[in-house]
């Protein structure tokens, strides 16, 4: 950030510049310092509500000993099977449909700017209908089974990934372009070495918008006219007055978002390993 | 793809006996933007025997990027022709290679200093042995073998242009087109990188353009020194460098003729930077002119 001004990266006397090189401290040590950052915050949180649940002595927030109760007998029974794991699979059907579209149409629109005037309009136009009220819609187009809500889940979820496929595919450095040109990369190889690689940053940004939307999609698609799912179960908790259980449900699906997260950022991580490198190396520069 | 056994237009080049490797005839560019069209390029003719290294060095923003991507076949020239080896260059041809001055820009950022040399030739589908081979001998040359699993932002700008170099070497060109590689580099990198130059040009007999504003570097590297005017650029004067073969930063840099050239050269750029070059007869009211020169309508006088 404030890198000063006169340091261009011309010093060849600096050699080998170690990437972000941090004190090492034993493996064990440090896992045990972040699995501590990770907890400190929920542990506090859930106390917090403790204490003040256990003062307001409310029916509709049960304390967390009768939620993790209602947890342990919800979720470890054959309800995994009928509804967390349908939940999960269309989750990431849609998700994964809404990557391959939304990467795939990325880069065609990124690499010419004639099919990209021709469809900007109409995917603005798209992109502004909220996804949500696609529900009636795609009941009666598509009945109310998992296609249906794979398919709410895609209509809202390409478009982060779209655009910013887009807008990666588009940045693509002049001068490595020339550079591949020059030694005579191109047609599909370009798209694999270059284009692809050059756009990674922004794709794997709009994928993990994308993740976000795909979860509160999941379960809106099953909050109507669904007899399964985790979105299902939580509304038939609520009407049913199982206020522990639609809480243990609530639970579930934070857990699923945060697992997901933290699943994604791994493989971002091997993915993005050069970039994060790169920008070190530019801020220490 | 194979070599043309003898070009069929031979042309008397400066040695008398080495055929033409790269020959510039008429080469016009002008950027057409809408109302005001600006004329980078003139009319440049030069050749390049083969086997030469020949630097063009000229006052700042008179086009030589301009024209080194037009040789290189990355942009296409308004008029008149580029020919390797007797064919013209319409678009990158296989036989040629170019090190960028933005060395942070033209490598990989994801690829390793080893997988950046050998992407090229796996295009060129060699097999994996010369591969590994190539790689090799091309790092060693520019002495980062020990840096081959390393990525390119993990070394210095020095260190980096070297494997840009090494690049270009790996892939075997016929011609090396560098522009001002040395331009973002700290003078004592930039003095070993010049004989790194040298020396891998008379080990590999391959022929270079060498673009650079750098006058020194010019006369230092070069058999032969073109010196373009302002722009619109033209061909202003061509010195032959003849200086021995076998240069040394302290010897040659010392050399009374090395400094004549030099001062030679420097008036010359001089003169291209007052305008008042001596190229057809053409206007001579651009004294300061930095990119180009506007052109009413596109139609040049003369």
């Amino acid at each position: 950030m404030n890198r000063p001004l006169g340091t261009a990266r011309s010093d060849d006397s600096a050699g080998t510049r170690a990437p972000a090189a941090r004190p090492r401290r034993g493996a064990a040590g440090r896992l045990g310092l972040r699995t501590l950052h990770v907890l400190l915050l929920p542990v506090v949180l859930v106390g917090v509500y403790a204490y003040a649940g256990a003062a307001s002595d409310s029916y509709y927030t049960p304390t967390p000993d009768l939620i993790a109760a209602a947890f342990v007998e919800l979720w470890f029974s054959e309800r995994l099977f009928t509804d967390v794991l349908p939940s999960i699979a269309r989750l990431l059907t849609g998700f994964t449909v809404a990557a391959v579209l939304g990467v795939g149409l990325g880069v065609l629109l990124g690499l010419s700017p004639r099919t990209r005037a021709l469809l900007e309009p109409v995917l603005e136009f798209l992109r502004a209908v909220p996804p949500p009220v696609l529900v009636p819609l795609m009941i009666l187009l598509a009945g109310i089974d998992d296609s249906m809500k794979v398919m709410v889940i895609v209509s809202g979820c390409v478009w982060p990934v779209l655009l910013n496929t887009v807008e990666g595919v588009r940045a693509v450095d002049p001068v490595l372009a020339d550079t591949a040109r020059c030694y005579g990369i191109t047609g599909a190889t370009r798209l694999r070495v270059l284009v692809l690689r050059s756009a990674a940053p922004q794709i794997m940004a709009g994928l993990r918008l994308a993740l976000a939307l795909a979860i509160i999609l999941m379960v809106i698609s099953e909050m109507f006219a669904s007899s399964s799912g985790l979105g299902f179960a939580i509304v038939q908790f609520q009407r049913s007055f199982a206020i522990p259980e639609m809480w243990a449900g609530m639970v579930l699906l934070g857990l699923i978002g945060f697992a997901l997260s933290a699943l994604f950022e791994l493989v971002e991580g091997r993915v993005l390993g050069w970039y994060r490198g790169l920008r070190a190396a530019n801020r220490g520069g | 793809m194979g070599a043309a056994a003898e070009p069929t237009t031979t042309t008397t080049d400066h040695e008398g006996e080495r055929p033409t490797m790269l020959k510039v005839t008429g080469l016009r560019k002008v950027y057409d933007g809408g109302a005001v069209a600006v004329e980078a390029v003139r009319d440049l003719t030069f050749e390049l025997a083969e086997g030469e290294l020949v630097c063009l060095v000229g006052p700042s923003g008179c086009g030589k990027t301009t024209l080194l991507k037009c040789i290189a076949g990355l942009m296409p020239p308004t008029g008149g022709t580029v020919e390797l080896e007797g064919r013209p260059v319409t678009a990158p041809p296989p036989d040629m290679a170019v090190v960028f001055q933005e060395y942070g820009r033209s490598l990989f950022p994801w690829m390793s200093v080893r997988a950046n040399v050998e992407l090229p030739l796996k295009q060129k589908r060699l097999p994996v042995e010369r591969r590994t081979g190539l790689v090799r001998e091309a790092l060693e040359a520019v002495g980062l073998a020990g840096s081959a699993d390393a990525y390119p932002w993990q070394l210095s700008g020095g260190m980096q242009q070297r494997v840009a170099i090494a690049r270009a070497v790996a892939y075997e060109p016929k011609v090396l087109l560098m522009d001002e590689p040395f331009a973002a580099v700290d003078a004592q990198t930039r003095a070993d990188l010049e004989d790194l130059i040298r020396a891998l040009w008379k080990r590999l007999g391959v022929t270079v353009l060498f673009v650079t504003h750098d006058i020194d570097e010019a006369v230092y590297l070069g058999e032969r020194v073109l010196v373009l005017s302002s722009s619109p650029t033209v061909v202003q004067d061509d010195v032959t460098v003849d200086l021995p073969a076998g240069r040394d930063q302290l010897t040659t840099r010392r050399d009374g003729r090395f400094t004549e050239l030099r001062t030679r050269v420097y008036a010359e750029i001089q003169r291209a930077k007052r305008g008042d070059a001596g190229a057809d007869g053409r206007p001579q009211d651009r004294t300061g002119g930095r990119e180009g020169s506007p052109v009413a309508g596109g139609s040049p006088a003369g």
